[in-house]
């Protein structure tokens, strides 16, 4: 179970909320990354981006739609979402 | 145990929020205490023209955190009765954007399972909120770091 994808690497959708998803200009990627990555790779990821310019800082992390340390391990087929600071209630 | 949410799932409704509906869920018999907590939508003196909030949410997230919120209210009061929606999308200014229900036999628990249900919704639920003005224009309001 779990591993990497045929040619190595671990596949995980990215996704992009209120402010940061604006500042970005989008609200989903792709990524691979390589193996051994963890929740923080995905963000720092984001935040390599061309297309990044200023993000705002200190996003939570989520994988499979729970909250997230950034040294949680990534499998083929995650989740990830960047969480900007929440405003719900 | 915990009642069925309408319009968008168990937990997030992009309609408007069913007060009476919240209150017969958590009634019973048995349940001497009931509290309801109504999240409105305001304008404070520094928003300026405020018309509503639009609520935005990480849907499948929001319904999986508020419906382990809700179990744990269950595990720290376990004679209660709980019930909550959160609306997404655009509120209106004095329309409910969050509303809680909780009922116990005796009405220090309904008190206590109520608080904490609400701290915990603004806490961890991935739910952002952008005020929107009479005049046009829009302004994401400053959350707080989620936590889990």
């Amino acid at each position: 179970m779990s591993g990497g994808g045929a040619a190595g690497g671990i596949r995980v959708s990215i996704l992009l909320f209120a402010t940061f998803a604006e500042a970005a200009g989008r609200d989903r990627l792709e990524a691979v990354l390589p193996d051994g990555a963890v929740a923080g790779d995905a963000l720092a990821f984001v935040r390599s981006q061309p297309w990044a310019g200023r993000l705002p800082p200190s996003p939570a992390l989520a994988v499979n739609l729970r909250y997230a340390k950034p040294g949680l391990a990534l499998r083929d087929g995650d989740e990830v979402a960047v969480i900007p600071p929440v405003a719900g209630g | 145990m915990w009642a069925m949410g309408g319009g968008g799932g168990r937990w997030l409704t992009d309609q408007p929020i069913d007060v009476a509906a919240l209150l017969a869920d958590v009634a019973a018999a048995g349940r001497g205490g009931t509290v309801v907590f109504l999240g409105t939508v305001r304008r404070s003196s520094e928003d300026g023209d405020v018309a509503a909030i639009e609520y935005t949410a990480y849907d499948a997230m929001a319904e999986a955190e508020l419906g382990r919120i809700a179990e744990e209210a269950l595990a720290r009061w376990p004679d209660a009765r709980v019930a909550l929606r959160h609306r997404t999308g655009v509120v209106p200014l004095g329309e409910a954007s969050v509303a809680i229900a909780a009922a116990a036999p005796h009405r220090a628990d309904a008190y206590a399972a109520s608080r904490w249900l609400i701290e915990e919704v603004k806490r961890r639920a991935p739910i952002w909120k952008k005020e929107r003005f009479a005049s046009g224009g829009a302004r994401w309001v400053e959350g707080h770091t989620g936590g889990g």
